[in-house]
């Protein structure tokens, strides 16, 4: 507790000659009877020839949450970052209350009553929720006295604020969302005024979410100020007081969030006007073309993750299969693309029998089996290499790209090109390494790989998952025309509404078995959330 | 009593042996428990072992000596936390280069200054060397088998650093599961972000822990050329860094496993000096090189097959760095 108050004198005192302090100290107190929360003023930052942060100026009322959204790229995470003292602003400058501070690390943001829940979070897996908890502010260089003392206070504010976690537990053996509230309590133990969440209901279900949102107002209630960074729209129009809109790194609204609409966001957000439901007819499903049955797939260690499932996929119709991630959806994914072999069961092809085939992915693109895996970065593309080279990973070996022994590097260049122009990736350049491209384009080019080989079935994990809007509108509808072309779409994904949106049939899945089918006509995200969680809905596959 | 008393030589002998795998084994622990791959084991053992041998020979106190262990040693370490930790290097190759480099300077300066053919002149002046400390009575126990000789022989009887390396395990389980330090030893070599983000320097940390390791290298080099032997000879320590890493995974980067791994491989080196010589029915006279080579064949065998899974600190061998 020594140090964090140390730290605290250190960052408000005036730092040698710094000219902001001495204005500070003149403007503070007058004019505002409460001043924000938390003010940035023209906040700017460059990384090399990228201008992250163009001019950022932002208040944070106290007692309210505060919306930030904006695509990938927009430059949200570097302000946050910047505001969490990760990095430091090239000029600009960050009041606390009022007050100037100098943030130029993370302690110095704590110091000042800055807390972060970070979208990937900030625990040691193999320690228990409280050693992560007084992690940096053990209270001592013993152990012993210190975890009493934090033990005390942590029940405490889970009194206070709803926040029931087991302190004694290991946090990789947590839900996801209950790390999550151990990242809150991190930043609520350590006293933090204002706290910042970045994406946190990526990984939620939609009640986790809703909890979330429930403590969020209880924290608000408590005069705590919130900043909730997403790219949920529906998020920032239910829960905030008022939104920032970025893009390309500089503020582009800055409104009340009842004053505004979610298409209005969505415009400001992209730049034009977009499509917020997929635009699609109805389904017209034709022969069965990939059979599952009873199919059991292990994990690495031998644990059952998928338990026997059975569904069918038509021509002609997209199926969903929604799920909280961790639930078998990925293992069912990669036997079906024949990346696990399955312990159980059977998965055909028409009339042919993958599994005792015993075909590899290459063999099942062959026969019409594409697959857009669900982790882009790892499984779909090798990151160093050029886009083009990506471009024709799994068909590298279709006579059009050989020539004898030899690549036949000027076929792999125009397809690529041609790929490229048809589903406008940008910059369009094949030689550019693919590391270089934004997460919408590598997906594009992902996408553009797989539908290009013509497949009848294509099976997509997270088709836009870290993808922006203006991306995702083209997604889906290259999707829809797959379908209506009477291919046969499986698609796996985090996102409800995307499932709700693009899903002919949704299979919902929990514990590694098909719960209940939904037609996304009769489903919403409530009901589909309590299935996910494991209630069981009618009319089970 | 034969067999008896063979068997408390052969334990005496383990601990000797297990000494400076122990030390080296710990200090690797406090590295690699920071994220630090520790390949440099073998080469700050042997720049601390010619160091202490040279200044002991010198000033003729062992303990000068130890000192000029240390301090090479720790020197060596900052050169692999430098190379790793500030300009977040390679770990596996700064290990490797340390280790060659004074792989080949040890015997060059050695040259040198002693014109010995690259050896320190023999330790045999007063002082020179950290030499066995009999107990109480240890003479007279003797004269009992038992208990008498398992204290006469076990517990009195060995140098200074066999007793600090002993004092040093529980003391290691002590700092790494009981204190502030060890906490965030262990947070920064899972997760170094989550300690960034707590507000603790993460190559602070990680300064502290190359440095302790070189610290115990500093005393297991010592106590191979001023209390095993007496003197330094080229490539003394043998490839025992390499072995304490095994020894350090065997034991699954704690403390007391460690132990027991230190203690097994020590006993079967210790076993193997024994065999030496001995004919076993229907093989005849086993072969010197065979029975040498017993400890690195039981270490291929450990690791390979019963170990089971051992888990490493998560972020071992990744530089940290905040942009990724």
């Amino acid at each position: 507790m020594i140090g964090v108050l140390r730290a605290r004198l250190r960052s408000n005192g005036c730092e040698s000659g710094h000219e902001a302090c001495n204005e500070m100290s003149m403007t503070a107190p007058s004019t505002h009877s409460a001043p924000p929360a938390l003010e940035l003023r023209a906040i700017d930052k460059r990384f090399g020839a990228v201008h992250a942060n163009r001019a950022i100026s932002l208040a944070v009322a106290k007692g309210s949450i505060h919306g930030l959204i904006g695509e990938n790229g927009a430059g949200k995470s570097t302000l946050m970052n910047i505001i969490y003292g990760f990095h430091q602003a090239d000029a600009g400058e960050i009041l606390v209350n009022g007050r100037a501070v100098a943030i130029d690390s993370p302690q110095a943001a704590i110091a000042a009553g800055i807390g972060m829940v970070h979208q990937h979070f900030m625990l040691v897996e193999n320690f228990t929720v409280l050693e992560n908890v007084v992690l940096g502010i053990e209270g001592g260089r013993l152990l012993a006295q210190g975890l009493a003392a934090a033990r005390t206070e942590l029940e405490r504010l889970a009194r206070d604020y709803g926040l029931d976690v087991p302190l004694e537990t290991v946090v990789s053996e947590l839900p996801v969302g209950l790390q999550q509230r151990v990242e809150i309590l991190k930043a609520l133990y350590r006293r933090a005024e204002i706290l910042i969440l970045d994406e946190p209901t990526a990984v939620l279900t939609p009640q986790e979410a809703d909890q979330l949102f429930r403590l969020l107002a209880r924290l608000r209630e408590q005069g705590k100020s919130v900043i909730l960074v997403t790219h949920k729209l529906r998020e920032i129009m239910a829960v905030t007081d008022r939104v920032t809109v970025m893009r390309q790194g500089a503020v582009v609204a800055a409104v009340p969030t009842r004053e505004t609409s979610l298409r209005d966001l969505a415009e400001r957000m992209v730049g034009r006007a977009v499509l917020l439901q997929v635009a699609k007819g109805p389904a017209r499903p034709g022969a069965p073309l990939l059979t599952v049955q009873d199919l059991e797939v292990r994990d690495d260690r031998g644990v059952p993750r998928v338990k026997g499932v059975n569904f069918e996929l038509h021509a002609g119709e997209i199926v969903g299969i929604a799920g909280v991630a961790g639930n078998g959806q990925s293992e069912l994914l990669e036997a079906c693309a024949g990346i696990r072999s399955p312990s159980r069961g059977e998965i055909r092809l028409q009339d042919r029998d993958l599994v005792r085939e015993g075909l590899d992915p290459c063999a099942r693109r062959r026969l019409g089996l594409a697959h857009v895996p669900e982790d882009r970065l790892h499984m779909g593309l090798v990151t160093s290499f050029a886009a083009q080279a990506n471009a024709i990973l799994g068909y590298h070996d279709r006579p059009a790209y050989n020539r004898g022994v030899a690549t036949n590097r000027a076929a792999i260049l125009a397809g690529c090109e041609e790929k490229m122009a048809a589903y406008d990736v940008r910059p369009p350049n094949p030689r550019l390494r693919i590391s270089a491209f934004s997460g919408g384009n590598q997906q594009k080019l992902v996408l553009a790989r797989e539908i290009g080989a013509d497949p009848s079935v294509l099976l997509i994990g997270q088709p836009t998952r870290g993808v922006d809007i203006g991306a995702i509108e083209f997604i889906h509808k290259k999707l829809v025309a797959l379908r209506d072309a009477g291919k046969a779409l499986l698609i796996v994904s985090v996102e409800l509404e995307e499932i709700l949106g693009l899903a002919d049939r949704i299979l919902v899945i929990n514990g590694g078995e098909i719960i209940g089918e939904v037609a996304p006509a009769d489903a919403t995200e409530q009901k589909l959330g309590l299935m996910m969680a494991g209630v069981r809905g009618e009319g089970g596959a | 009593m034969e067999t008896y008393t063979l068997i408390v030589l052969l334990l005496a002998a383990t601990l000797r042996v297990a000494a400076p795998l122990l030390l080296a084994a710990l200090a690797g622990m406090f590295s690699e428990r920071s994220g630090i791959i520790d390949l440099g084991l073998e080469g700050k053992m042997l720049g601390a072992s010619f160091a202490a041998a040279a200044v002991s020979a010198v000033t003729g106190s062992a303990w000068l000596g130890l000192g000029a262990g240390i301090v090479t040693a720790v020197a060596l370490a900052l050169i692999i936390g430098f190379a790793c930790i500030t300009h977040r290097g390679n770990q596996v190759v700064a290990g490797m280069a340390v280790t060659i480099m004074v792989a080949g300077l040890a015997p060059t300066l050695g040259l040198a200054w002693f014109n010995l053919g690259g050896q320190t002149p023999q330790l045999d002046g007063p002082g020179q060397r950290f030499t066995a400390i009999s107990w109480p009575w240890a003479q007279a126990a003797r004269e009992a088998p038992f208990p008498g000789l398992l204290y006469a022989e076990l517990l009195s009887g060995h140098n200074l650093i066999v007793y600090f390396t002993l004092i040093l395990v529980p003391l290691s389980a002590w700092v790494l599961y009981r204190t502030r330090f060890g906490l965030r030893l262990r947070a920064v070599g899972e997760n170094p972000l989550a300690v960034d983000t707590a507000g603790i320097s993460v190559n602070a940390l990680r300064y502290q822990a190359v440095i302790i390791s070189g610290v115990l290298c500093g005393v297991a080099g010592t106590y191979l050329s001023t209390a095993a032997s007496s003197g330094f000879v080229r490539d003394m320590t043998a490839g025992k860094g390499y072995l304490a890493l095994a020894a350090l995974i065997f034991g699954k980067w704690r403390p007391w496993p460690t132990l027991g791994a230190c203690l097994l491989f020590a006993f079967t080196d210790a076993l193997a000096v024994r065999l030496q010589g001995v004919t076993l029915p229907g093989v005849g006279v086993i072969p010197v090189q065979f029975i040498l080579a017993l400890p690195y064949v039981l270490t291929v065998l450990l690791l390979a097959g019963f170990v089971g899974k051992a888990v490493a600190p998560k972020a071992i061998g990744v530089p940290y760095s905040k942009e990724k």
